[in-house]
């Protein structure tokens, strides 16, 4: 009963999910099958890792506005260099991680050493980042390793491989995040960077931890968009970016820092990418889409403040 | 071990051109509890800053058994072995009790932390007496008391060598304290220097060995506990006597004077429980008690801060229930609230002098227009004058100000409405004598213009001497109405614990 109080938010995310999902399937021409579970899971992965990325930037009290550009200029490096020899694939893999890890570095030596606003150095590195990808690839294109493609995008025994690959990802966050000393203290900085300071912890250094974990998740976000679309395109920065706020805050990542979990951002993502799934097969035309995709995603952003009303000091409201 | 003493030499330390610490000389010893008293605002804090790395000296030098030190983080003090508790929390309020305290000193096997490391901290807590906080919960869950247990545990947990204790037990109740008191003389004994701050006296008897008192950035004396008389501490602290510091005691507002002010049954989830208090015109109303005991709900209740309160609160018969503060300024209400922390409640401390004295008045020009030139900034500039305000420009931020005279706009911009009924929350906490002086002698005036004043206040000294009434507040409720003689250092003390006493004794 604890464990569900101190995490109502997630659990009513799951459940808005599994509610989502449901109906999803009820509408979907071929109902439950590995084809449908396939794709949705690939489309979820992708946003989900975004998520993830954007999460550990809202942990320490931030946001990331670069998110999406981070994912497509991965993108197109990846496109660069997934190929050939399994050796120089695994070398091109390690090259877009570095890539992904730097913009993220620069994001935080920016923000701990620049005391540059996270949504202003962001805002404006985001902008440098596409448009370096822009300038790599100014048309979708290149090619990446089928194989490896497939490998990474169908199912095994049913069950989806970026479905395993998410899970993988969550549990390695998970001990990172709860288990150890550098996971602990994101949160505590994230929960009050003063108390963290007096606490003797490097705050300066966790900060830049995060950031950097952001840029790497993100640079996996990329890899995974250049294994489904087997391309490298550097447009697609900027839905990815906006999408992956809206889902930490649906799966009650706080925007003031310090609270929430990869797994409610992945939920948020999920959530996200239902949404407009199911408006595909919905039947509605499909110009009056945004509209309704808009209202469900209000209408649950709106059931997680509920807790507004239980306050019962007039003065926490404005904290 | 013997020669791990402390010592500052001629330390200086200011604030933007404003002395905090004036070439202090001092020193203190391992195994020895050293209380350090002064007022608010006498550089206690910035000592204890000082030596757990928060802040560097300006010019002079502190030593740790002989060996000059200059820490750049309180992480370096802890690794040399300083741990500090401060009175502003530092716990991080998100993450839950173990995580807390494991996170001060983590040790980890192979990147994870080790799981033996919860159970040093379940010992540390039980030390403490807090063996009823679970180590999963969250720290915002819990109550001020038991953060301050937490906090203790956590410094406990460090193994310190010299371990700060600023107000450190200022939400526990006498039986917790005693505990605390126990593991402090046990740390004591096993050679750690202690450094204790507290406005207790009675504590700072109980369990120090050396008092230094400190006054106005200054080191000015310090003797062995029993040299001097609580009278001559006292006098030592103030550097005046308190005659001088008080305005004349004023007739007694007689009994038949009808209230301006009156709260009856007034209830608020488990903080408040029916308190019932009155303030006629031309009183000085004190709350008191210790700390966190509803006298700043009560204040927030009447101000219309909270929701959901039961009971009534009238204004000369104007019920306010359920009005909110821009309704309760209008001149027909006439209620002021001069809040607790005047940087993020009183002030806009980014906006100029002028902007924040107006702020208050806005609501009530007609349509929202300025009415820059009118009555409102005669009033003010007369209120400048008669609180002797001093600052640079009018159009100065005003952050620029001292805490002294950033209260004064604060209460600026409530005065200039002309309120019937002024509620003070602790409004002299952190300021210098000369302005609380001025502050004292304000307050007289308004209540002998009329005005019904309302004192919450954590100095017992305002309550006895400004006060013609206090309420003693004790876990919700008025244990105790206080007023004329019986107003007094013992009775105010008796009473804030009054029954708590009698709960003990009937309880074995």
């Amino acid at each position: 009963m604890t464990w569900l109080r101190q995490n109502a938010r997630e659990a009513i995310a799951a459940l808005a999910l599994v509610v989502l999902f449901a109906a999803y399937i009820a509408i979907h021409p071929r109902g439950f099958s590995t084809y449908v579970v396939t794709i949705w899971s690939n489309d979820g992965t992708l946003l989900g890792l975004a998520a993830i990325a954007q999460f550990f930037v809202v942990l320490v009290k931030g946001i990331d506005l670069s998110v999406g550009s981070v994912v497509a200029l991965t993108n197109v490096v990846a496109s660069f260099v997934l190929n050939g020899s399994p050796a120089s694939i695994a070398l091109g893999m390690v090259a877009v991680l570095a890539v992904g890890v730097a913009c993220g570095l620069v994001n935080g030596i920016a923000v701990v050493y620049g005391r540059v606003q996270p949504i202003v150095t962001t805002l404006a590195t985001g902008g440098m980042f596409s448009g370096i990808a822009l300038l790599l690839r100014p048309t979708p294109g290149g090619s990446i390793d089928e194989t490896m493609s497939d490998a990474l995008t169908y199912a095994v025994a049913g069950i989806p491989v970026s479905a395993i690959v998410l899970v993988v990802v969550l549990v390695a966050l998970l001990v990172l995040l709860r288990r150890t000393a550098v996971g602990l203290g994101l949160y505590g900085v994230g929960s009050s960077e003063q108390s963290a300071y007096m606490t003797g912890l490097r705050v300066n250094r966790l900060k830049l931890f995060a950031y950097a974990s952001s840029g790497f998740i993100a640079a996996l976000a990329g890899i995974y968009v250049s294994m489904v679309t087997l391309t490298g395109d550097p447009n697609i920065g900027p839905s990815y970016t906006l999408n992956s706020i809206a889902a930490v805050v649906l799966g009650g990542v706080a925007l003031s820092g310090g609270v929430g979990s990869p797994i409610g951002a992945v939920i948020g993502a999920l959530i996200l990418k239902t949404i407009s799934s199911l408006m595909f097969f919905s039947g509605l035309p499909p110009l009056a889409q945004p509209f309704f995709e808009g209202l469900i995603l209000a209408t649950a952003i709106a059931l997680g403040a509920l807790g507004v009303f239980r306050v019962r000091s007039r003065l926490e409201l404005y904290r | 071990m013997a020669d791990r003493y402390v010592e500052l030499k001629s330390v200086s330390k200011s604030y933007g051109g404003v002395p905090a610490l004036t070439k202090v000389d001092f020193r203190c010893e391992p195994g020895r509890v050293h209380a350090i008293l002064g007022e608010n605002g006498a550089g206690k804090s910035t000592l204890m800053k000082l030596l757990a790395g928060v802040i560097q000296p300006d010019s002079g030098t502190i030593s740790i058994g002989g060996q000059t030190v200059r820490f750049s983080s309180p992480r370096e003090a802890a690794e040399q072995g300083t741990v500090c508790m401060f009175q502003e929390l530092s716990l991080m309020p998100h993450l839950s009790v173990g995580d807390n305290i494991v996170l001060a000193a983590p040790r980890t096997r192979m990147g994870l932390v080790e799981r033996g490391v919860y159970r040093e901290a379940r010992e540390a807590l039980d030390l403490v007496g807090a063996s009823s906080i679970p180590l999963g919960a969250r720290v915002s869950g819990l109550s001020l008391s038991e953060r301050q247990l937490v906090e203790i545990a956590k410094a406990v947990f460090r193994k310190p060598k010299l371990l700060i204790l600023d107000e450190a037990t200022s939400a526990l109740t006498s039986e917790l304290v005693e505990t605390v008191f126990g593991v402090l003389r046990m740390l004591k004994a096993q050679g750690v220097a202690i450094l204790f701050i507290s406005h207790r006296m009675h504590e700072v008897d109980a369990i120090a060995d050396r008092i230094s008192v400190f006054r106005n950035g200054r080191h000015i004396e310090t003797f062995d506990v029993g040299a001097r008389t609580t009278d001559q501490i006292v006098g030592l602290m103030i550097g005046r006597s308190l005659e001088e510091l008080f305005p004349p005691r004023r007739p007694p507002v007689p009994d038949t004077t009808p209230a301006v002010l009156d709260v009856s049954d007034v209830s608020w989830q488990s903080q408040l429980v029916n308190v019932s208090l009155a303030a006629r015109a031309g009183e000085i109303v004190g709350l008191g008690g210790l700390d966190a005991q509803g006298q700043q709900q009560i204040m927030h209740a009447v101000f219309g801060v909270l929701r959901g309160v039961t009971g009534r609160i009238e204004l000369n018969g104007k019920r306010l229930n359920g009005l909110q503060p821009p309704r309760l300024k209008q001149s027909d209400i006439g209620l002021a609230l001069v809040p607790e922390d005047r940087k993020t409640e009183g002030l806009i401390p980014s906006m100029s002098v002028a902007l924040n004295m107006r702020l208050a008045a806005l609501g009530r020009a007609p349509f929202g227009l300025l009415d820059l030139n009118g009555n409102s900034d005669a009033r003010l500039r007369q209120l400048i004058e008669r609180l002797a305000l001093t600052y640079g420009s009018l159009e100065d931020p005003v952050a620029t100000l001292s805490g002294g005279n950033q209260q004064k706009v604060v209460l600026a911009k409530w005065l200039v409405l002309s309120p019937k009924c002024l509620l003070l929350m602790d409004p002299t906490r952190g300021i210098d004598l000369g302005t609380k002086a001025q502050i004292y002698r304000l307050l007289t005036d308004l209540a002998a213009e009329g005005m019904a004043v309302i004192l919450q206040s954590t100095d017992y000294e305002e309550l006895i001497h400004l006060c013609d009434r206090v309420y003693v507040f004790y876990r919700g409720s008025v244990a105790k109405e206080l007023k004329g003689d019986q107003l007094s250092a013992d009775a105010l003390i008796a009473a804030s614990m009054n029954v708590h006493l009698h709960a003990r004794a009937q309880m074995s």
